[in-house]
């Protein structure tokens, strides 16, 4: 496998880092990077750190950097969880108020203990706490229970002044959402699982309305509306498919929909294929709206939702002439 | 009356489904099927995910049906959370074929 960092991918523009990416030869992975400036997204790092943890130690090359911003990945500790040495010394400082390095999360008591730990590092106000942490044990939980990934999630996350936001990178190696989806859909691509995964009360483990007893099929459909209420940037990538939550400007109307392409998006379905799946999002802080006004739109529209559904199962009348 | 601080179990925001399902299965359900009344008692949790509520209720509607309702209670819940209980009390009522009273409006 090969993985190239380059001088900018975050997720407005991630699309040609991800074409980039060679799955072959899964045993081997080479790490190249940009020689003058690497600049990227929390998610290139739990992607690099997470295709890391498959292989052997002795089986990663990574190259040595010369960028000028490569004290950042050390930083990051992407080095440190694949315990790859670099010829890159830092003077390593508090990570407090900045970001979370490379974190590898196996058990739900570990996620707890981290959500815990996670919202001091990052200095944040109690309601965008609220929502950050919202956002970290869903998806990590979603890992945890449905992608039997060896290695668990991987994640980290950084706090960016300039545009005074938080983005957050979870990648795992383990099934993918179309294995998942498939337990009880028939999605015929990745693309047409991911849209299933983030219709609200469409789960995986069962097609029953409501769920099981420990799952509902909501935590996708409410991280998406998160973002899209904020207009910011969701990514979720898993086997050839890509789903891109686009931002919108201030003056477009707010509404959520069920329908993931009813949103302002973009879509591939042929990108090289990631075996698990990886999601990146992006919380601007100082648009972040009050929590509990979001959680009613969300309300509205996942009833809505399962109205239409439990609609379309209507047995019809048959009419002859 | 049987009282749950749910705080003591998981701290100021409630996002662990185990422990969810650890209540519901061995102290709510214990405590309906013995037709005692149980307070859910949210003091001091400022946030809790869907997926907590969905695995500490959602089990309690399908077997008991709407009517459990009438005997459990949500006490000292923030907005947040109140807004959570009630999307989840919502889809699986939606689910089970009947309409709340927002819908019914």
């Amino acid at each position: 496998m090969k993985l190239h960092l380059p001088n900018s991918a975050f997720l407005g523009n991630i699309d040609p880092f991800l074409r980039r990416f060679d799955p072959s030869a899964p045993d081997f992975l080479k790490i190249t990077a940009n020689e003058n400036w690497i600049s990227v997204h929390p998610v290139v790092l739990s992607m690099v750190a997470a295709l890391g943890l498959t292989v052997p130690l002795e089986n990663i090359q990574s190259e040595d950097f010369t960028a000028k911003s490569k004290h950042y990945i050390v930083r990051m500790g992407l080095f440190r969880i694949l315990k790859i040495a670099s010829n890159i010394n830092v003077v390593e400082h508090e990570p407090a108020g900045r970001f979370i390095p490379v974190t590898q999360i196996l058990t739900s008591n570990e996620l707890s203990k981290f959500i815990t730990e996670m919202i001091p590092l990052l200095h944040l106000k109690p309601e965008q706490a609220e929502t950050i942490g919202y956002i970290v044990s869903e998806l990590v939980r979603n890992v945890i229970e449905h992608a039997q990934a060896k290695n668990g999630a991987i994640l980290c996350a950084q706090y960016y002044k300039k545009s005074n936001s938080i983005r957050i990178g979870i990648a795992d190696t383990g099934v993918g959402i179309k294995a998942t989806i498939n337990r009880s859909y028939s999605a015929k691509t990745d693309l047409e699982a991911i849209q299933l995964a983030l219709w609200p009360g469409i789960t995986g483990t069962t097609r029953r309305e409501g769920g099981t007893e420990q799952n509902a099929g909501a935590g996708l459909f409410f991280i998406k509306s998160i973002a899209h209420v904020n207009r910011d940037f969701f990514v979720i990538y898993s086997g050839n498919g890509l789903y891109k939550l686009l931002k919108k400007t201030s003056t477009h109307r707010l509404r959520l929909n069920a329908d993931p392409f009813k949103d302002k998006h973009s879509k591939a379905n042929d990108l090289p294929f990631w075996r698990g799946t990886v999601v990146g999002v992006d919380i601007t802080l100082d648009q972040t709206r009050e929590f509990s006004l979001l959680l009613s739109e969300i309300r509205k529209t996942y009833s809505s939702a399962v109205r239409e559904r439990k609609k379309a199962r209507y047995k019809k009348a048959r009419f002859i002439p | 009356m049987k009282k749950i601080v749910i705080f003591d179990r998981t701290g100021a925001f409630a996002e662990n489904k185990d422990i969810a399902r650890d209540i519901r299965e061995q102290e709510i359900m214990p405590a309906l099927n013995k037709n005692e009344e149980v307070t859910l008692d949210f003091q001091r949790v400022s946030g809790a995910t869907q997926s907590f509520v969905h695995a500490l209720i959602s089990e309690l509607l399908r077997k008991y049906g709407v009517e459990v309702l009438d005997h459990i209670f949500f006490k000292s819940c923030s907005i947040t959370v109140q807004h959570i209980i009630n999307i989840v009390v919502d889809y699986m009522q939606e689910g089970m074929g009947i309409e709340t009273d927002d819908n019914a409006n």
